[in-house]
């Protein structure tokens, strides 16, 4: 069962101007074309050549012999959940029983978004910032390079790309404008409301 | 407050400022590119070359200036002793006086293409001995360099035995620190595998722009650092 790439679940321009579509050409078709492509090279002809894409990462998780594997597998995963998390005309607030649990667990809406920018502006290097359940409270985390909330016994809920290589054609060094943008204009809050509903 | 003593305290505030030593925020400065901008062209753009060291260098030095009153120790400190001794500082130190540092020694290990020399004959003796040729150490680096998963550098370096060794440091880290994990070594040569070095140009192709970027290694000053091990 090979590892396949998923299609965005939108047009290449559908994210402009925030997002460019050179970008997504690019992090798309390039990027998470590439890790789906080393992957399945990886893992062709192994015992983890028809796990899913799930059982792949938790099986390989901590093990720095198959550090390849993790690193590809577990950018596939981030990648087709990152586009997901997105959406045309998205952003702003959070409704329903999503944002009641932000209110609870982090007291405001704005004490959310001061924590999820910190996170993404204070991950050093390649990485991700997440919205996640951990023993059904939400958090907001920061994981380098592949690394991810699988990984940590917790539950993804929203995730932001912070390799330069999301946003340095649009942005270059101005990482806190691409996070703002995120925020204000890009989320998809359905989908983070499924996930917390499903979880 | 009258007049006069307004006078006397601003007097007093002028005095006091000009007998203070300068300001430890003064002490680690971001150096001038030592070519223009555009001198690296058509490896290297001038845009990336003028984001990259004005902004992402000039952020490592100014945020590593920002550390200096929670560390007053990094005053006592050279740039390049305090990256052996980088295990005694928080990680803002390491993050951004290892930034400043290698980026520092990478505007130097480059030049116009054309003009940066050769390899000097004690340098190729090193070399042969530890990669049997030049092209060896370039087909082992380019692996290294591409190979690199996420934000870091790959090194050319001089081990303590005195051979030579590719190596690669994740982030801002470098060879000189005192970090567990990482094979310690004199630098000579680092090329930054940073998105940010090479994507404007060259985006997701990161092996056309290491195979690219020998053509810009200042020979003159890689032969020099290893002169002075």
């Amino acid at each position: 069962m090979a590892h396949t790439l998923p299609a965005l679940p939108y047009d290449l321009d559908a994210l402009e101007p925030h997002i460019s579509r050179q970008t997504l050409e690019f992090h798309h078709g390039k990027h998470h074309n590439a890790y789906v492509t080393n992957l399945n090279n990886l893992v062709t002809g192994s015992e983890l050549e028809n796990k899913s894409l799930e059982d792949t990462i938790t099986a390989v998780a901590g093990d720095a012999g198959k550090a390849g594997v993790f690193n590809n597998a577990a950018q596939v995963w981030n990648h087709s959940f990152y586009w997901q998390c997105m959406k045309p005309g998205g952003g702003g607030q959070p409704t329903g029983a999503l944002a009641d649990k932000i209110n609870a667990d982090f007291g405001s809406y704005e004490a959310f978004v001061e924590q999820f920018k910190a996170a993404g502006a204070t991950q050093f290097g390649s990485g991700w910032a997440w919205l996640v359940l951990e023993n059904g409270t939400l958090k907001v985390t920061k994981t380098g390079n592949a690394d991810l909330p699988l990984a940590h016994g917790q539950k993804a809920l929203l995730t932001m790309d912070v390799w330069e290589h999301a946003y340095y054609l649009d942005y270059q060094n101005r990482r806190p404008d691409y996070i703002t943008t995120y925020l204000e204009k890009l989320v998809n809050w359905d989908f983070v409301a499924a996930n917390l509903a499903a979880a | 407050m009258a007049r006069s003593q307004l006078l006397s305290l601003l007097a007093s505030l002028v005095l006091l400022l000009g007998w203070c030593p300068l300001p430890a925020w003064a002490d680690f400065a971001l150096p001038p590119l030592p070519y223009a901008s555009e001198a690296l062209e058509p490896v290297i753009d001038a845009t990336t070359m003028s984001i990259h060291h004005d902004r992402h260098h000039g952020a490592y030095v100014a945020n590593l200036n920002a550390q200096i009153a929670a560390n007053p120790g990094l005053t006592e400190l050279s740039l390049e002793a305090l990256q052996g001794q980088i295990a005694d500082f928080p990680v803002a130190v390491r993050n951004n006086g290892g930034g400043h540092w290698n980026h520092s020694q990478f505007w130097t290990v480059m030049g116009p293409v054309g003009q940066g020399g050769k390899p000097s004959t004690q340098l190729l003796k090193a070399i042969n001995a530890s990669f049997g040729s030049l092209e060896s150490l370039q087909t082992e680096f380019n692996k290294t360099a591409a190979g690199h998963f996420g934000s870091g550098w790959a090194w050319l370096i001089r081990k303590p035995d005195g051979t030579l060794a590719i190596t690669s440091t994740a982030n801002q880290d470098n060879p000189l620190m005192n970090l567990e994990g990482i094979e310690r070594g004199t630098p000579l040569l680092g090329l930054d595998v940073w998105e940010h070095a090479y994507y404007l140009k060259y985006q997701n192709r990161r092996p056309d722009y290491i195979a690219a970027w020998w053509d810009l290694v200042n020979w003159n000053e890689v032969n020099r650092r290893f002169a002075a091990v």
